[in-house]
């Protein structure tokens, strides 16, 4: 008994002059100064899932590394951050006690109802949400947004998919029938058939966007179906990438560069380019300027890239690949450009009419092109 | 000592030594880990204090955290006095705003106390009859518990996906399919001075009644009774059925009713947003807390600074989020070690009074 009531005691004792020294830390004020750096431009980023995921967030992560690296810019972050009261938390916090002057939360649910509450308290910092959905008149003068025409890069991937694939089926998992993934199964899907028009893409949605059991489940039924070249809207590819690799089939990646999950078989993939946006963005503030409402671009702009060819992609098909991302450079190509029909036969693009990139009617997209096998209502 | 020190005290005495004897272990052990990770652990100490309960902001980024977790360790502590294992609070608190964001939309000219009442019993009831499921099921054909509350949380989460895009979808959600807004009007509002939300009122209010009637109504000691020994509560012709549906109705509808907050505190819609894994950080926080309603609220709290503290770990430290995991898992680990500490200590403490 003595034993351990001396045990406890001790303990007592010790907890309560920690507790002690530590409440005496508290009063301190420490906010801003802890990074001895006032004249750095303070950048913050708040990402949704993990930095390392082989995906959305690493592509992110890897934008906010690129900055980082400035000796100008102190960048910070947080990962798995819930789209719920927590973000609205960790943005005031990013602001009042790393002094940040512009936050990046970068997942798409952190826009509504999270920035547009946290923004207007803080007036002087400039909240950059990554997805589009700033409108004029209706969101705070200190928010903006920002995204890239991924799907042209996804448009690309089709080709390199269609022209080496051997039986012509692609497969695509994807996590929910929502306009942004859609436009990519179509991209890759009219990127394929516009070299082989017989090409025909099988999609499977998840439901989610991580959901790594699933992905991997959807995967092998794809290849049990015949597919042989294998691409996903999800969040992390890596489940897929990975279990392609494994079942000897080909596939392109997505959000970044997972060459190294699938060294045999990654045949390219559409790839985000944060850092050049970071950078941009870091530019502006340190002139002092207030950065854009809106900044979108694709391959041109260079916000969205193309992961190198793996080396057995055919020359033959390169210059394919590489013909159409001339013409995006170039400014001179549109995708949707009709005639279109979608996959139960009906006309959705009228011949000798086009929609361009930036058409706000895409930004609706809810069917799927002809040579797609799946529904939206799946 | 011990002599003067009154029965009942002796009794709240052990479990309190206990829980803050794990705890210290559980710091010096995290302590080690911090350190093998190459940061200084008094520092890191430190920072979490200081992004936890340091400052005025960090208390409220504190107990923001803590308020749906005090009902939805609810879900899992209640039905601990019945001996049983429910994990299915994480489906509680989808159903609960899912339905309390239908009825809110149902309802567009009431005025906002309507609404929101109406939403808090629509969340309360859905969250209770979810968990009732899981309930039944153990009673009427005897599958676990445990299985089937936590199976229910997936078809929860799916029925809510498959809803927010479909019959209640706002066709504006485009990329991110939610049920049309509640109205500005029927959200619920902050706590007077602060920054936070009424959720926190809730969460206490809910701990303190589910403590008055486990511990001192008829309801609860029959509970206890049968959570002991099923048989000799049924020999004494206790209710056994009706106690487990009904605390298990009680106990969903804690997670209800911390999905309708977040729908009328903070998201105005139901989406898939609802599914922050309240429900599975709920379960700790009624383990850690011995499934004592009145434990919860501390518990809760010391689980929100951890959580709040994160944020700064990974500012100030450069360590992943999972060293705030790391740290619950060792917290979690050592408590359920600590467990066979119970009675040891008070058969030493017997000793010492004859």
């Amino acid at each position: 008994m003595s034993e351990s009531r001396k045990l406890t005691r001790r303990q007592v004792l010790q907890g309560t002059a920690a507790a002690g020294a530590l409440g005496m830390l508290g009063n301190l004020e420490w906010i801003g100064q802890a990074w001895g750096a006032a004249d750095k431009v303070k950048m913050g980023f708040i990402f949704v899932g993990p930095r390392d995921d082989y995906g959305y967030n690493q592509a992110h992560f890897e934008g906010k590394a690129a900055v980082a690296k400035l000796d100008w810019v102190k960048a910070f972050d947080e990962e798995k951050v819930p789209e719920t009261i927590e973000v609205q938390k960790t943005m005031e916090s990013m602001v009042k006690l790393d002094g940040a002057q512009v936050l990046f939360p970068t997942s798409f649910g952190y826009f509504d109802p999270h920035i547009i509450k946290v923004a207007p308290q803080f007036p002087n910092i400039q909240f950059l949400h990554c997805g589009g959905l700033y409108q004029e008149g209706k969101h705070p003068k200190n928010v903006g947004s920002y995204f890239g025409f991924i799907d042209e890069s996804q448009y690309i991937a089709g080709i390199v998919a269609g022209g080496m694939s051997k039986s012509g089926k692609l497969g695509f998992v994807a996590a929910k029938p929502i306009p942004q993934v859609l436009r990519n199964i179509n991209n890759y899907t009219l990127g394929a058939r516009s070299i082989r028009p017989n090409c025909t893409t099988n999609v499977i949605f998840t439901g989610d966007w991580s959901l790594p059991v699933r992905e991997a489940e959807a995967t092998n039924s794809l290849v049990d179906q015949g597919i042989d070249v294998i691409t996903c809207h999800v969040d992390s590819p890596k489940v897929v990438i990975t279990t392609a690799e494994k079942r000897g089939i080909y596939c392109t990646g997505y959000h970044c560069n997972q060459s190294k999950l699938a060294p045999k078989g990654y045949l390219t993939g559409a790839e985000w380019n944060w850092a050049k946006v970071y950078m941009d963005y870091a530019e502006m503030i340190r002139k002092g300027q207030t950065a854009p409402h809106l900044v979108r671009g694709g391959l041109k702009e260079g916000i969205v890239k193309v992961s190198d060819y793996n080396q057995v992609v055919t020359d033959a098909v390169r210059k394919q690949a590489d013909a159409a991302k001339d013409k995006f450079m170039g400014g001179g190509m549109v995708v949707y450009k009709g005639p279109i029909k979608d996959n139960t036969g009906r006309v959705v693009i009228a011949a000798g009419k086009e929609h361009v990139q930036t058409d706000i009617w895409l930004e609706s997209m809810d069917w799927l092109v002809e040579g797609v096998i799946g529904s939206t209502k799946s | 000592m011990s002599v003067a020190v009154p029965q009942i005290l002796n009794k709240a005495l052990e479990p309190f030594l206990i829980i803050v004897g794990s705890l210290t272990v559980s710091m010096v052990l995290f302590g080690i880990f911090v350190a093998s990770a190459g940061a200084d652990p008094f520092e890191v100490y430190q920072t979490m204090y200081r992004a936890a309960f340091g400052t005025s902001f960090s208390w409220q980024n504190t107990l923001v955290r803590a308020a749906p977790l005090m009902l939805t360790a609810l879900c899992t502590a209640l039905p601990g006095y019945l001996g049983l294992i429910i994990i299915g609070g994480e489906g509680a608190v989808v159903m609960g705003g899912l339905f309390a964001a239908i009825v809110a939309l149902t309802m567009p000219t009431a005025p906002p106390i309507v609404v929101l009442t109406t939403m808090a019993l629509a969340g309360m009831v859905a969250g209770g009859v979810w968990l009732m499921i899981g309930g039944a099921l153990r009673h009427y054909r005897a599958v676990n518990e445990t299985i089937s509350s936590l199976l229910l949380n997936y078809i929860a989460i799916a029925l809510l996906n498959h809803l927010v895009t479909s019959t209640f979808r706002d066709p504006e959600s485009l990329n991110h399919p939610s049920t049309h807004h509640i109205g500005e009007a029927n959200m619920i509002g902050v706590i007077p001075g602060t920054d936070l939300h009424w959720g926190l009122v809730f969460g206490i209010v809910a701990c303190v009644i589910a403590w008055f009637l486990m511990h001192h109504t008829v309801f609860g000691f029959a509970s206890r009774i049968a959570g002991g020994n099923v048989r000799a509560a049924q020999v004494a012709g206790l209710p056994v059925g009706r106690l487990i549906l009904t605390i298990c109705c009680v106990a969903g509808a804690a997670g209800g009713l911390a999905g309708m907050l977040e729908v009328a505190a903070i998201h105005g819609r139901a989406n898939d947003t609802l599914n922050a894994n309240y429900g599975y950080a709920g379960i700790l926080v009624a383990f850690v807390a011995r499934n004592n309603p009145l434990a919860i609220i501390p518990v809760a709290v010391l689980l929100g600074g951890i959580r709040a503290s994160s944020g700064l770990l990974q500012r100030a430290h450069e360590l992943p989020d999972a060293t705030v995991l790391v740290m619950q898992g060792i917290i979690f680990l050592v408590i359920l070690f600590s467990e066979t500490l119970y009675g040891r200590f008070a058969k030493l403490q017997k000793q010492g009074a004859s």
